[in-house]
Formats: structure tokens, C-alpha cells, sequence
């Protein structure tokens, strides 16, 4: 066990560089440069003025050096300074927005979670009645819908019709609601379904039908015997699930001003920050890797017949 | 799960295929959720089409006395921060969505069927490429794949078609290789091939309209996820170029406006919820009708 994470946390490494090759060669093949932007509103430069900033920030070395260098500097937590926001390192902006898009993601999946699991179970149990409905549609809607889509019906219904929540920011709980809601629908759908539909297998299987058949109460059956197993599929959905709220929470964080990472995506490729796109890749990537691993080893605990 | 191949009855589909496609629509037309999912998809492309006779004004024209205006008798939607009619906006926005899902489609179709049909079919190296790559590609996340894309191609629809084609074949090219490959094993193939059908027909003839279902299932999927993509784009600002009105767009910006003026992004925003769900609708009972094993 204590072998297998050692081995798979060992893997990130190959697995960052891989990646961070892969940004690095698109990124440059790209056409544009941070030197003559293409970004709105941005003047064009004098050859001489891009000589001396290719200088200054090491784009004129020939890229197999600017790789070498890049990765010997991000090693030490070093990913330079943004090309778009001049006086601050990439480091700086990552530190202080990562962590709120961090939380608002925890608080999504937990939600997805939390709300697809009763849904799921909720529909099995009643199923083709009217908790079946309920879920089934709300599971409709969540993954049907773009969640921006969703934020402009969300901020309508609770912050005009019913003005219980703030249209945006982040400064209290309160404010965490809406985005948290919108950002959580789409993966809490599919949740929902999967866990419907490996409830509805399990429910019929022969060893549900013995732990009734010896006097468990529905509850036991349910909870104990019953969705200890429809979870396991369930738990492989979390990975790519990280995967949909990381990007989704571009267009919620966006909508609902919450002042974190998700905006950088987009930011920075359409500006042609180079170190900015690297370092949000990449954090995004090891983050994505490390929550990988972690839903395997769940796996493992949830599973007795899975061993490693 | 959605779109995997009808395993069980492949072997008698070939002699009764056209009433597959028969009990099929049959079926398709009992699932009331989705022929309401096809009426409106129906009524989203006529708009489309005839959007130039529909749209009381042309979606360029400004009137820089009555910006942001409510929805009244004279702007049935209101106008926008530049006083354009929202309505007519709004009827040439279905045309880009349904350009774009239609238009997206077919050149995923067009790269990714030939690519995974000839890589099910001759197998060895050039499969175990193909495959490492579609792995590889799955890894992405596709969203951020677009948008680099585009982000490098800038924005247009032409481009949108380029970067949705680029990224979106390759789902359909892994059903195709599944399917090619479960299905050049059977016997009418070994059948054909000992008649002396070439590499050609055999594939176009034999081997292919017998992948159809699992490729048309997952077309229709592709298509709100192609509408759904230019919306999150145009919403971005990295999509559409305007002044072509786009939904997304029109919700990215009206957005920013929404304490003073929702009605600039409830409208969009209320257009692409009912395409995507008419669209989903309408995918899941085709998914039904053809494959009711898959349900």
C-alpha cells in the first residue's frame, strides 16, 4: 500500500513534464507573440523595443534553453514574472487566487456529491415515482445546461425574485452560495444518474435480496449492503469530474466576480503570457493528478477486492 | 453507458437493416419528450433559414435613442447597450448555433469515421498510434483545448467550425474504431472478402453501415455539445466576431448589465437552455429507439 503511493506519487514527475512539454511546444507553435500581441488593445511595438524585451525575458535563447531554464526555475517554485500584470510574479497572482478557486471547487464537489448521492439514491429507491422525476430532471437540467446558462437563471430566482442571495463577490458564506449551486449542478446530475442507475443494479442483486431475506430493516439494506457497492462506480466519475469543475469555474467565477483562477485560463492564453500559461497548466494539471490519485486510493478503502 | 455498440444483435442486423432504422423511428415517435425536443429543433432551423424575412430589423442597426430598453410593443425583447433590437439579434443567433452544430458535426464526421474505420480495420502500428493519441487527446481538458485553439486562430466562425473539428473527432473516431473492429471479424466479412470484395467495398460496404448506430447516436450528442462550445466561446469572447449576434455572446455581455438591465442576458440565456435541452431530449430517444438495450 505505503509502496503504490510512493510509486504513483513518483509518477507525477513524468507526468508534469510531459505536460508542461506538451504547453511549451503549443504554445510557441502558436502564431503570435507576447512581443506583438494580438490581444485587444495592444499597440504594436518597434523591433527594437521587442529585442530588448525578448532579452529581458529570455525569449530570444533558442527554445530547447528557454524549456531548460523554465523547468530549472519552476522547480524551485520560481515561474517568473507575468508578462500581462508587469509587476507581479506569476507565484504572487497563483497564491492569492488559487485558494478561492480551490475552495469554491471543494465546496462544489462536495455539494455534487453530497446532493448527487441523495438524488441517485433517492430515485432508486422511489423508482419511477415522483423522487425519480425530481431527480431525473434535475439531473436533465444540470447537464444540459451551460452553468453560465444556469448562473443567469440562479442570480434571476435568488437575487431579484427572491432576494436571498448577492449577485457576486466573495467576501462572506453568503456570497459562496450561488456560485457554489451553479458550479455544483452539472457533476451533481451526473452523479445523480450513475448513482441511479448502480443502485438499480444492486438493489436486484441476489446479495440484497439475502440481506433482506434475513431480517435487515430497509435502512440497513439500503446504507449498509446496497450503496457501499453502487458507490464504487461512482467513485471512478470523481476523477474527470475535478477535471469539468476546474474549467467550469471559469465562466462561474466570472459571472458571480469571485476573484480566483479560473479567469487566468483564459487571460492568459489569449495574451500570450507564456509564463502565466505554464504555471496555470500546470498547477491545474498536478492538482488534477494528485486528485486522481487520491480517488484511487479511495477505490482501494471502499473496496476489499481491489488490492495493490 | 450512451453509445456503445448493440453487441447482441449485430450478427442479425445486417439482413433486417432497414427495419432497424424502421423500429427505430417507430419508437423515436411513441417517446414523447423527445419528439417535443424534435419540434423545436424543427422550428430552431426554420428561424435559422428564414431568419433574413423573420427579423423585424436587421441585427446591425443601432439606435443610440433607446438603449437598454425593456421589452415593449415596439422591442417585443427589448434593446441593447447600443439600442439594437434584441429580438432580431436573437433570430440570427439560432443561425449561428444551428450553423455551428450542424456545420461542426459534419466535419467531425468527415475526420473522425474514415480515421478510426481505417484504424479498427488494419490494426497493428498505425492503431496503437491512434489510440495512444486519442488518450492522449481524452486527457485534455477539451474545453481549454478549444479555447487555445482559438485563442490561436482568433476569432470567427469559420475558425469555430476548425477548432470544434480539430478537438471533436476524436470520440467518434474511438466508436468507430470499436465498433469497425468487432464487426471485420464476423462472418458475412469473411463472406464478402472470399467473393472478392476489395479493401474499399468491404469497408464502405459491409463494415460500415453496420457501425451506423453507435455513429449516429453519437452525433446527435455532438451537436448541442458543438452549440454549447460556441456559446461558452462567444461568451468568453474568443468566438464569434461581431457584430454577428451569437446567444453566448449575448449573454457574456448582457451579464455584466444584469442588475440594471436582465432582460439583455435572460432571453439568450433562455434560448440556449431550451436548445440544449431539446437537443438532449432528442438525443437520448434516438439513443433509445435505435439501441433500447442501452437504456
Amino acid at each position: 500500500m505505503f509502496q503504490y503511493i510512493v510509486a504513483r506519487a513518483l509518477w507525477l514527475v513524468p507526468t508534469l513534464l510531459a505536460m508542461a512539454l506538451v504547453t511549451f511546444l503549443v504554445m510557441h507553435a502558436t502564431p503570435g507573440s507576447p512581443l506583438d500581441p494580438v490581444a485587444e488593445g495592444a499597440n504594436p511595438l518597434s523591433p527594437e523595443a521587442q529585442k530588448n524585451l525578448a532579452e529581458i525575458y529570455g525569449l530570444d535563447k533558442p527554445l530547447p534553453e528557454q524549456f531548460a531554464i523554465f523547468l530549472g526555475k519552476a522547480a524551485r517554485g520560481d515561474f517568473g514574472t507575468s508578462f500581462v500584470y508587469k509587476t507581479r510574479t506569476v507565484a504572487e497572482i497563483l497564491r492569492e487566487t488559487f485558494p478561492v478557486s480551490l475552495l469554491l471547487g471543494a465546496l462544489a464537489l462536495a455539494l455534487a456529491v453530497v446532493g448527487g448521492l441523495t438524488l441517485g439514491i433517492l430515485a432508486a429507491v422511489y423508482q419511477n415515482r415522483m423522487w425519480d422525476y425530481v431527480s431525473v430532471s434535475l439531473a436533465t437540467v444540470g447537464v444540459a445546461v451551460p452553468n453560465f446558462v444556469l448562473a443567469v437563471f440562479l442570480i434571476i430566482l435568488f437575487s431579484f425574485v427572491v432576494p436571498l442571495f448577492p449577485t457576486g463577490g466573495w467576501n462572506s458564506p453568503r456570497d459562496w452560495v450561488l456560485p457554489t449551486v451553479t458550479l455544483a449542478l452539472a457533476p451533481m446530475g451526473i452523479i445523480a444518474r450513475f448513482t441511479r442507475a448502480s443502485m438499480l443494479e444492486v438493489i436486484r442483486a441476489d446479495f440484497t435480496l439475502t440481506a433482506r431475506a434475513k431480517g435487515l430493516g430497509e435502512r440497513a439494506v439500503i446504507f449498509k449492503h446496497a450503496l457501499k457497492n453502487a458507490f464504487i462506480p461512482v467513485v471512478t466519475l470523481l476523477g474527470p469530474m475535478f477535471a469539468a469543475v476546474g474549467t467550469g469555474s471559469f465562466f462561474v467565477e466570472s459571472i458571480f466576480r469571485v476573484p480566483g483562477m479560473g479567469r487566468f485560463f483564459v487571460l492568459s492564453m489569449t495574451g500570450r503570457d507564456y509564463p502565466m500559461i505554464m504555471a496555470v497548466i500546470l498547477t491545474y494539471g498536478a492538482f488534477l493528478a494528485v486528485m486522481n490519485l487520491v480517488v484511487d486510493l479511495l477505490y482501494g478503502a471502499l473496496d476489499p477486492r481491489i488490492r495493490y | 453507458m450512451r453509445g456503445q455498440g448493440p453487441r447482441s444483435n449485430e450478427s442479425g442486423e445486417a439482413a433486417r437493416s432497414s427495419n432497424l432504422w424502421r423500429d427505430g423511428l417507430r419508437r423515436l415517435r411513441k417517446n414523447r419528450l423527445a419528439m417535443a425536443g424534435g419540434v423545436v429543433i424543427l422550428l430552431l432551423c426554420l428561424v435559422a433559414v428564414f431568419a433574413d424575412v423573420l427579423a423585424p430589423l436587421p441585427y446591425t442597426k443601432t439606435n443610440f435613442g433607446r438603449l437598454n430598453e425593456a421589452p415593449s410593443r415596439e422591442f417585443p425583447l427589448g434593446t441593447d447597450q447600443v439600442g439594437r433590437d434584441l429580438l432580431s439579434r436573437m433570430i440570427y443567433g439560432a443561425r449561428v448555433s444551428m450553423l455551428v452544430g450542424l456545420g461542426a458535426q459534419i466535419i467531425v464526421v468527415l475526420i473522425g469515421v474514415p480515421i478510426g474505420a481505417l484504424s479498427g480495420y488494419l490494426g497493428g502500428r498505425a492503431d496503437i498510434c491512434l489510440t495512444r493519441f486519442i488518450d492522449v487527446m481524452y486527457a485534455f481538458p477539451r474545453l481549454l483545448f478549444v479555447i487555445l485553439v482559438m485563442s490561436a486562430l482568433g476569432a470567427g466562425l469559420t475558425n469555430i467550425f476548425i477548432a470544434i473539428g480539430l478537438t471533436g473527432w476524436v470520440g467518434i473516431a474511438r466508436q468507430t474504431r470499436a465498433q469497425v473492429l468487432a464487426i471485420k471479424e464476423k462472418e458475412f466479412v469473411d463472406g464478402a472478402r472470399a467473393l472478392g470484395a476489395g479493401f474499399g467495398r468491404l469497408l464502405t460496404r459491409h463494415i460500415l453501415p453496420n457501425a451506423l448506430t453507435p455513429i449516429v447516436v453519437s452525433v446527435t450528442f455532438g451537436i448541442p455539445e458543438a452549440i454549447f462550445t460556441e456559446a461558452a466561446l462567444s461568451f468568453i469572447g474568443v468566438g464569434i466576431n461581431p457584430p454577428t449576434p451569437s446567444w453566448g455572446q449575448m449573454v457574456g455581455e448582457g451579464q455584466q448589465y444584469i442588475r440594471s438591465y436582465w432582460h439583455l442576458c435572460v432571453f439568450p440565456s433562455i434560448a440556449i437552455a431550451v436548445t440544449m435541452l431539446s437537443f438532449t431530449f432528442f438525443g437520448d430517444g434516438v439513443r433509445d429507439a435505435l439501441d433500447p438495450k442501452l437504456k
